[in-house]
C-alpha cells in the first residue's frame, strides 16, 4: 500500500491540484527539521525531507581536539542517549590507542548504557504520544523518565550530559549503595512502563490511527539499510548486542523483540518492549557486575595512535546501530571522526513510507521512525 | 470659575489637560493590571533547535511542571505566542527562520535564551556552522545558563522574566 | 539555581560583546592555507599477519579470486574487511559483493581528505541483514578520487561513480559526501545540497583546507 498512490490519485493534469506545503521548522510536529510535502487533497504525493537544522559540526570540531577532549562534545547528538552515542567512539579510541578496560568497568558501562536507553525511549514515547493528541502518553512517560534520570544523576552527577564513558573505562565508580537503589527503582519503572499497554498500545483510538499506516516491508527495510526499531518492527531479527556483542554482552542473556508488521503500530511498539529487556539486562548485570575493583584505566596524557590506523566500531543505541569511523595518524587527534548514526539512516525510509499516505498521518509515521534531528544533523 | 476658566477658544485644550491628567492618574493601575495579564498566561512558541529542547520538555513534565507558573506549555499557533525560548544552538541555517519567527509574532513579545549555545555559542565556539551567540539575530531579556540548564534553572528563568515583565512599561505597546 | 541574580548584570555585557564578536567571525571561514598534517601513508604497505581469521579471509579470498589485481586487501580483522578499489572498478566490486556474498546494505559513506596525495577517500562500510553468517561483518570498500585544489564543486574531477542503483541506501550518504568533500557522484539522481545552509559558497567543509576560526 505504501509505495502505490492509491486510485483516484493518478489524474492527467494532476499539476493543478498538487499542493505544497512546509511542515517545519517551527511547526508542533516536525521536531528540528523542515519536510516539504505536496499533498493531492489529503493524499501525499511526495516528501522531501530537509536536515540540517542543527548541523553543527561535530566532524570537523573532532578534528582539532584530541581524543579525550573529543568526549564532551561528541555525545551532544543525542544528549538524552549520552552514553550510548559515546560508547562506539569510546570502543574505537580503546582499540586505537591500545588500551584495556577492567571488568567491572564494563559492567557499568552496560549498566548506564542500559539506563540511558530507557531514559532517550521515554523521552520519545512522551513526544510521540504528545503528536498524536495522547496528553497522558505525554505525561507519564515523561514523569516516569525522571525516576531513571535520578539513577544517572547519582552515578554520573549530571542529569542529561554524563560525558561518563572515557577511554580505558568509565570516569567514576559507582556511589555507595547504587546496587540496591538502582534494583528498587528499576523494579518500580518496570511496573510503571507495563502500565503503558492499558493506556497507549491497548487504546483502540491509538491502534485505529497507527495500524497499517506507512508499511514498511521486510524487502524495504533491508534495502534502504533501516536500523534499530524500525528495523526489527519489519521483521528482520537484528540486534548488535546480540549479534556483535561488545563489552560483556556476550554473558548477558538478551531477548531481541521482533515484529512483523511493520506500520507505525509495531514501531512505536517495539521500543517498549526493549524497555521492559533493558530492565531485565540492567538485572543480570547488577547481579553479574563484581562488587569491588578499578573501573578505570589510568591513561597517559594525550594518547596518541600507532602511526596511519583506522577502525569502524558500532553499538546498538537507542535508535539502532550506531557507527563510529576513526581514522588516526598517529597524532593526538583523530584524522577523522565519522559518526554513522541510525537516525540519518533511517531518515532515507521516510518518504518512500509517507507517500500514497493521508497528511494526517504524518506525524505519527513520521515519530514512529524514532528519529532525533539533532543526531542526523550532527 | 470654571466658566472663566474653560472659555471656547481654550476648550480643547483643557480637554487634552484633562485627559493627560487622567491618563497620569489610572496609568500606574492600568499598566500594573495588563502586566499581570500578561506574566501569567506567557505562551512560548513551539520552535525547537537543538538539544536543549529536551531539557525544556522536561520543564514541563509533571515533576517541574512550569505551567504553574503560567509558562503555558501549548502547541498554538505562531500568532498567538508571545515568548521565544532559544532552546540551545542557532545554526547558519536555522538563524534565518528564527528571526522570521520573531518577526511574525505580535507584540509584546520576549525571548529567553537557553543554553550555553544560545548564549555564547557554548561548546561550539569554533564550528564553522553555529552562530556566536543569539543576540545578533534577536533582542535577548533573559540568559539562562547551562549546557544544558536544568529544569530549575530554565524555571527561575521564566520568573526573571516575570519580574522583568511587572517592571516593564505596559503602554508602550497597548 | 546558579542561574539566578548574575544574569541580569550580565546582559548588557554580553550583548555587547557578543556584537563584536559575531561581525568579526562573518569573514572567518577563508580558506586559510594550512600546513597539512604530516601525512597518513596513502596505501601503505601491509605486512601480512600471521595468523588471519579464517571466515574473513574467505571472503577477501572469493573478491580476489573474482578481481584479481584491481583490487588490494587493506586489512583482514576480526569482523572487518577492508577492500581498496580503484574508482573505474567500484561499481562491479560492489555489485559483485551484493549479489554473490549477499551484502545487502550501506552503513555509512564516509569521507577522508588526503592533501598530500591529492585525493580524496570515500570509504563504504557494508553490511547484511539477511544473511545471519555475516551479521558480525563490516566489509569496508575503499575508493579514492582526485582531489582538486581550487574546487568547484560538482564542475570538477573529483566524480566518482555512484552506487545507489548498487545500494539504494547510500542516497543521502552521499548526498553529505557531496556537500562536506565535493565529492560528485556521477548518476546520483539527486546531487542536491543536504545539510548545510543553502547559501554556503565557501569550501566544502570537511576538506582538510577549511580551517575553522580560531584554529
Ligand atoms: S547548550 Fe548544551 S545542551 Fe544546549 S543546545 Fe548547546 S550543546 Fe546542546
Amino acid at each position: 500500500m505504501t509505495n502505490e498512490l492509491p486510485p483516484g490519485l493518478a489524474l492527467q493534469k494532476v499539476d493543478e491540484r498538487i499542493m505544497t506545503l512546509n511542515v517545519g521548522p517551527q511547526h508542533p510536529g516536525s521536531g528540528h527539521m523542515r519536510i516539504i510535502v505536496q499533498i493531492d487533497g489529503d493524499y501525499i504525493v511526495a516528501c522531501d525531507p530537509d536536515p540540517g537544522y542543527v548541523h553543527r559540526g561535530e566532524e570537523k570540531m573532532a578534528e582539532y581536539r584530541n581524543y579525550i577532549t573529543n568526549i564532551p562534545h561528541l555525545e551532544r547528538p543525542v544528549i538524552h542517549d549520552s552514553c550510548n552515542v559515546l560508547y562506539p567512539y569510546v570502543l574505537g579510541a580503546e582499540e586505537l590507542l591500545g588500551i584495556e578496560v577492567p571488568e567491572r568497568a564494563k559492567y557499568v558501562r552496560v549498566i548506564a548504557s542500559e539506563l540511558n536507553r530507557c531514559i532517550y525511549i521515554m523521552y520519545w514515547l512522551a513526544i510521540y504520544g504528545i503528536f498524536l493528541g495522547h496528553s497522558t502518553m505525554f505525561m507519564w512517560p515523561a514523569g516516569d523518565r525522571e525516576l531513571l534520570i535520578d539513577l544517572m544523576e547519582k552515578m554520573t552527577g549530571a542529569r542529561v550530559t554524563h560525558a561518563h564513558f572515557v577511554p580505558g573505562g568509565v570516569r567514576n565508580d559507582l556511589p555507595p549503595n547504587f546496587e540496591d537503589v538502582c534494583l528498587r527503582q528499576v523494579n518500580y519503572f518496570e511496573k510503571r512502563i507495563k502500565e503503558y499497554a492499558a493506556v497507549f498500545y491497548d487504546n483502540p483510538i491509538l491502534i485505529a490511527r497507527t495500524q497499517d499506516t506507512g508499511v514498511l516491508s521486510r524487502q524495504d527495510a533491508i534495502r534502504y539499510g533501516t536500523t534499530g526499531s524500525v528495523l526489527r518492527a519489519s521483521g528482520v531479527d537484528y540486534d548488535l548486542r546480540k549479534k556483535e556483542p561488545y563489552d560483556v554482552y556476550d554473558e548477558l542473556d538478551i531477548h531481541t523483540n521482533v515484529m512483523k508488521e511493520g506500520d507505525s503500530y509495531a514501531r512505536s511498539r517495539i521500543p517498549w518492549l526493549d524497555m521492559i529487556e533493558s530492565c531485565n539486562i540492567i538485572r543480570q548485570a547488577l547481579q553479574k557486575m563484581p562488587k569491588s575493583g578499578s573501573v578505570r584505566t589510568k591513561l597517559k596524557p594525550n594518547p596518541k595512535g600507532k602511526g596511519l590506523d583506522s577502525v569502524y566500531k558500532r553499538v546498538e543505541s537507542g535508535r539502532g546501530s550506531l557507527g563510529c569511523y576513526i581514522v588516526s595518524d598517529g597524532k593526538p587527534e583523530p584524522y577523522r571522526v565519522k559518526l554513522s548514526v541510525p537516525s540519518f539512516r533511517n531518515l532515507i525510509a521516510l518518504p518512500n513510507l509517507l507517500r500514497g499516505e493521508k497528511l494526517g498521518n504524518m506525524p505519527s509515521v513520521y515519530w514512529s521512525l524514532n528519529y532525533w534531528p539533532v543526531e542526523a544533523d550532527r | 470659575m470654571i466658566k472663566d476658566l474653560v472659555t471656547p477658544e481654550n476648550a480643547n485644550v483643557f480637554v487634552g489637560k484633562l485627559g493627560d491628567i487622567l491618563e497620569k492618574a489610572i496609568d500606574k493601575p492600568l499598566g500594573y493590571a495588563i502586566n499581570w495579564g500578561r506574566i501569567w498566561s506567557l505562551w512560548p512558541v513551539h520552535i525547537e533547535t537543538a538539544c536543549c529542547s529536551v531539557e525544556f520538555g522536561a520543564a514541563s513534565s509533571p515533576r517541574y511542571d512550569v505551567e504553574r507558573f503560567g509558562i503555558i506549555e501549548a502547541f498554538g499557533s505562531l500568532r498567538q505566542c508571545d515568548l521565544v525560548v532559544v532552546q540551545g544552538t542557532i545554526t547558519r541555517k536555522m538563524a534565518p527562520r528564527l528571526r522570521l519567527v520573531y518577526d511574525q509574532m505580535p507584540e509584546p513579545k520576549y525571548v529567553i535564551a537557553m543554553g550555553a549555545c544560545a548564549i555564547t555559542g557554548g561548546l561550539y565556539f569554533d564550528s564553522y556552522n553555529v552562530l556566536p551567540g543569539i543576540d545578533g539575530v534577536i533582542p535577548v531579556d533573559v540568559y539562562v545558563p547551562g549546557c544544558p540548564p536544568r529544569p530549575e534553572t530554565l524555571i527561575q528563568g521564566c520568573m526573571l522574566l516575570q519580574e522583568k515583565i511587572k517592571r516593564m512599561k505596559a503602554r508602550k505597546f497597548v | 539555581m546558579h542561574a539566578a541574580s548574575g544574569e541580569d548584570q550580565e546582559d548588557e555585557g554580553q550583548e555587547v560583546c557578543m556584537m563584536s564578536s559575531d561581525t568579526a567571525t562573518t569573514a572567518e571561514k577563508k580558506p586559510v592555507a594550512k600546513a597539512p598534517p604530516p601525512k597518513p601513508a596513502a596505501k601503505k604497505p601491509e605486512p601480512e599477519p600471521v595468523e588471519l581469521p579464517v571466515f574473513e579471509k574467505g571472503i577477501s579470498d572469493k573478491i580476489v579470486e573474482k578481481f584479481g589485481d584491481k583490487i588490494e586487501v587493506a586489512f583482514v580483522k576480526e569482523d572487518r574487511v577492508r577492500i581498496n578499489v580503484g574508482k573505474e572498478d567500484v561499481h562491479d566490486v560492489a555489485e559483485f559483493v551484493r549479489d554473490e556474498l549477499s551484502y545487502d546494505h550501506v552503513e555509512s559513506v564516509s569521507g577522508v581528505d588526503y592533501p598530500q596525495d591529492n585525493e580524496i577517500e570515500v570509504v563504504y562500510h557494508i553490511g547484511s541483514y539477511s544473511d545471519s553468517s555475516l551479521a558480525r561483518q563490516v566489509l569496508v570498500l575503499a575508493t579514492r578520487a582526485q582531489r582538486e585544489t581550487n574546487p568547484i564543486p560538482g564542475n570538477d574531477a573529483t566524480k566518482l561513480p555512484t552506487l545507489r542503483d548498487v545500494f539504494y541506501s547510500v542516497e543521502f550518504h552521499e548526498r553529505e559526501i557531496f556537500e562536506m568533500f565535493g565529492v560528485f557522484f556521477e548518476g546520483h539522481p539527486d546531487n542536491r545540497r543536504l545539510l548545510l545552509p543553502e547559501d554556503w559558497a565557501d569550501l566544502p567543509p570537511l576538506r582538510k583546507d577549511f580551517a575553522i576560526k580560531g584554529r
